[in-house]
């Protein structure tokens, strides 16, 4: 019972149990959909890339979800880093796609190198994040209604702006590799051939995971996130310490918002992806981003793994046969999934709470911590048991 | 049994062996109450001794472990707070539950309108409130919106809102924590018109003079056991005092004459404004705190001493004013600024401003000094090494219990300990001026004694104590100089040692003022 109690094996489990119950319910309604394919569609999305027979294409495939799951832990990072401080950034959208904006400016239009690309992208994203939390700190602006009117407003900008490196034909943007070498993030080399020559793969997957690790450090060992999480937990109690909860408001935001717009230049800045021009929404990355924050149990490390495995099955997703269901299918159950795997912190409520009531039931003490005056208390207590037991022995001796 | 033989009155409510417990504390171990119709009967113990959570248990938001519940004798389950106001069981909390921007008639009806096809019949009930204020001596303006009236009515609306609901069972939770010694009186003549009126009382207090003066019969808690159950008539303070904290209890504050010394504070023509109104709060406050004395800021909750703190320490601006702190103009410093000059703080609301909930206690501990070098390196890196050492130093010498020690969640602790966190850390600190709002609000006598004890000290020590108390018994024991303040005013400065407590009472409450002056 002891091990159920422990924080950690409860997010673990709790993360698990969403996964599974995901997973359940979208087979039920491919089942509804057409119960023929339903076994087939589940496997073939939970294989992703083992789907493919040749052990090359599987590694090529395995290493495009990867390429995909960088941004995607970015934007999951920004929002864990503002909710830690009691924000829900839902601008990590936004954020994201303004530093597509800025990187595919710099890359296609200015023709600047790749570094100074994912600069401005990291500054795009920051400078949103600044409005926000400018917003926040002194017009008292909810971060989510600010948040959300940036989304469009960058999504808008992104079009019109990126409408200049434009391919004459269609509406998506230049291909980087023939306009402009330079802006593509450096090769692995050898890990590029392990991955079947894989060309997307870049320094980008290894530097978001560090960077994972970085905010964990940051949060969990430094000053800096020892006052963030205090102002998150309570801004009250953060001020009266003498905290700048203003301050610690905005450099949250700033950095959420640069995460997320470095996001957007580990994927972009690969050539994997052009941008739409005639796009009517901002992409799903900042939105898939918050149900890896939650399944990762709001941990920078476990943020990994629960961005490895959305982008999975989103990718799976799309080995599900458009024959025998429509072609938004993949899209569909991914989304199901997602959004369950959303129930986490639900379902790790519930747990703690069996967890203590297995306890009761065993009727497990446990003994608070005894400091000297709870022992002199015993003492003074038998003491009075002892001397009222003489009396009634007494007493009874009387009658 | 033997209670029975001597009086035959039938129990109303027993609670029999019950027995609650939560992670890493017993908190009701086997504990009986009963309540006999028609009486008063208090419930006395410290903070964390169970009192809180036997009437969760009462109310049906806890399931007891053991024991059982019966009404008249008859086994009852109560699942959920609806079940307790079946029974007729209601209460009246220690912060009220009103909805400020609406009249005392509507507040009373909240719940149970009378209405036809869902259109209020409001007549019908101003009648009936009408008759329950008149019989029950409840003096309320029924029309008043409850954000302009006085605390005292505010309270006589929430017991009307319990008669008005027919509850036979009343319970008071510490209820004369926010009023003045007139309105207490006011109170306690209520409570024996009600028990005239054949309803019962339970009566949860730690101020045992009031417990002796009202109640019929007392039980005594302590550390989640149930002690015994007396009748006040044939008991002393001492010994109610003694069963409650399991020693004996210095009610009196021992302290030598004070060596007072130089300026620490000088307040000068300080103007705060109010949050909630137009007007200030704090008008034209002006007075000093020397150095080796407890200079104590005396009135009835509400009347500026919130936000006069709030300026004070930098939570909030001045509108106009000065303030001076060993010499330096700090009116415009900021909180961190005013904290390493010297300044501490025990904040009124432990909740909101003096704790993180969900830090650890260590963590807690340190929210003043985590920036020293003591607790983070030059590179930002927290010494965490060093912050257990110190915690488990102040845990020891102020006697903080907590179910795991350094790694408890504060959250997790009882009020009391929660205080004494604050008190530690900011005694600690050393400061030369001590701010202290209410530090012993809702703590025993034991801790009392403790913290008191700690304030003398820090006097002893040369240090200035500015102490802000809405206790009389605290005003007029703990301080040198009492200053009083009446809506944002400072009306009166008394000698403790000179005063009464029925003086205290008309500065307090406005019915007496004099001409303040500060060289």
């Amino acid at each position: 019972m002891k091990f159920f109690k422990n924080k950690g094996v409860q997010s673990l489990l709790a993360s698990l149990i969403c996964i599974v119950l995901g997973v359940l319910v979208g087979f039920i309604v491919l089942l509804l959909m057409n119960a023929e394919g339903a076994g087939t569609a589940i496997t073939n999305l939970l294989k992703n890339f083992f789907f493919y027979p040749g052990a090359d294409a599987r590694m090529k495939y395995f290493g495009t979800t990867l390429v995909k799951t960088a941004p995607l832990l970015m934007c999951a990072l920004s929002i864990l880093f503002a909710y830690k401080t009691g924000l829900f950034n839902i601008g990590t959208a936004g954020q994201y796609c303004i530093g597509i904006c800025a990187c595919l400016f710099g890359a296609l239009y200015l023709k600047l190198p790749w570094y100074l690309c994912l600069l401005m992208a990291v500054a795009a994203g920051a400078l949103l994040g600044t409005i926000v939390g400018f917003l926040k700190a002194y017009c008292n602006v909810n971060e989510v209604i600010s948040g959300i009117m940036l989304n469009w407003i960058s999504l808008y900008i992104t079009n019109s702006v990126l409408m200049n490196v434009k391919e004459s034909t269609s509406p998506y943007t230049l291909k980087i590799m023939a306009t402009n070498n330079s802006a593509l993030l450096p090769k692995l080399g050898g890990v590029n051939k392990f991955f079947g020559d894989n060309q997307y793969i870049t320094i980008a997957v290894p530097i978001a995971i560090a960077i994972a690790v970085l905010v964990w450090i940051l949060l969990e060992k430094t000053k800096f996130g020892y006052e963030l999480k205090a102002t998150g937990f309570n801004k009250n109690a953060a001020k009266y310490a003498g905290m700048t909860e203003k301050r610690n408001m905005i450099v949250t935001l700033i950095i959420a918002g640069a995460l997320a717009g470095l996001g957007a230049s580990f994927y972009y800045l690969t050539g994997i992806e052009q941008w739409e021009v005639t796009a009517t929404s901002v992409p799903g990355m900042g939105f898939n981003g918050i149900a890896a924050t939650f399944l990762g149990a709001l941990n920078p490390i476990g943020t990994i793994f629960s961005s490895y495995f959305l982008q999975h099955i989103t990718d799976g997703g799309t080995h599900i046969n458009n024959m025998l269901y429509g072609s938004q299918i993949a899209g569909l159950i991914s989304a199901v999934i997602i959004y369950l795997c959303g129930f986490v912190l639900f379902v790790k409520h519930a747990m703690s709470k069996l967890a203590i009531r297995g306890e009761e039931n065993k009727d497990v003490r446990f003994e608070p911590i005894k400091t000297k005056a709870d022992d002199k208390l015993e003492h003074a207590i038998k003491d009075e048991n002892a001397k009222e037991d003489g009396k009634a022995v007494q007493e009874g001796g009387d009658k | 049994m033997e209670q029975n033989k001597a009086d035959n009155t039938p129990y109303v409510i027993e609670m029999l062996h019950i027995t609650k417990e939560f992670p890493g504390i017993k908190a009701n171990d086997d504990i009986t109450l009963q309540l006999k119709k028609g009486e008063i009967h208090a419930l006395l113990g410290e903070n964390g001794a169970g009192k809180s959570t036997l009437m969760s248990v009462l109310f049906g938001m806890y399931q007891p472990e053991k024991g059982e519940i019966r009404k008249n004798g008859k086994v009852v389950q109560i699942k959920d707070p609806n079940d307790a106001t079946d029974l007729g069981i209601g209460m009246v909390h220690q912060h009220f539950k009103l909805v400020e921007c609406f009249s005392v008639l509507d507040n009373i009806i909240l719940g149970v309108e009378p209405n036809t096809a869902g259109f209020l019949k409001k007549s019908e009930a101003r009648k009936k409130v009408l008759e329950l204020s008149e019989h029950y001596g409840l003096q309320v303006d029924p029309d008043a919106k409850i954000e302009d009236i006085t605390v005292g009515m505010q309270q006589r609306t929430e017991i009307l809102k319990m008669l008005y609901r027919d509850n036979e069972i009343l319970i008071f939770d510490e209820p004369t924590a926010v009023l003045t010694p007139q309105e207490i009186t006011e109170l306690m003549q209520i409570m024996r018109n009600l028990k005239a009126e054949g309803k019962s009382i339970l009566f949860i207090s730690h101020k045992l003079n009031e417990i002796m003066a009202v109640a019929d019969r007392c039980s005594v808690l302590r550390k989640g056991k149930y002690i015994g159950t007396v009748e006040t008539a044939k008991t002393t303070v001492e010994e109610l005092s003694a069963m409650m904290v399991g020693r004996n209890v210095n009610f009196h504050v021992d302290k030598k004459e004070a060596e007072v010394g130089d300026v620490v504070l000088k307040v000068r023509d300080v103007t705060v404004a109010s949050k909630v109104h137009k007007n200030n709060a704090v008008k034209n406050v002006s007075f000093d705190v020397h150095a080796g004395e407890i200079l104590c800021i005396a009135g009835i909750d509400g009347n500026g001493q919130t936000e006069f703190v709030h300026g004070l320490t930098g939570l909030e601006p001045l509108v106009s004013g000065k303030i001076e702190m060993c010499g330096k103009d700090i009116t415009k410093l900021s909180i961190r600024k005013r904290s390493t000059m010297g300044m501490s703080h025990i904040p009124e609301d432990r909740h909101k401003h003096g704790l993180v909930l969900d830090y650890t206690l260590e963590d807690n501990l340190v929210l003043q000094r985590y920036f020293e070098r003591e607790f983070t390196n030059a590179a930002g890196f927290l010494r965490r090494g060093n912050i257990r050492k110190y915690s488990e130093r102040l845990i020891e010498q102020y006697d903080i219990r907590s179910g795991q020690g350094p790694i408890t969640i504060a959250r997790a602790m009882s009020g009391g300990n929660q205080q004494k966190a604050i008190v530690a850390r900011e005694i600690d600190k050393d400061p030369e001026l001590l701010v202290a709002v209410q530090p012993t609000r809702g703590l025993d006598v034991g801790a009392i004694e403790h913290i008191h004890k700690a304030l003398v000290a820090k006097r002893d020590a040369g240090k200035a104590v500015l102490l802000i108390s809405l206790e009389l018994d605290e005003v007029m024991d703990v301080p040198d100089r009492i200053i009083v303040m009446y809506e944002g005013e400072i009306v009166g400065e008394l000698d403790p040692k000179k005063t009464t407590q029925e003086e205290l009472g008309l500065y307090m409450s406005g019915a007496k003022r004099d001409e303040v002056k500060v060289q």
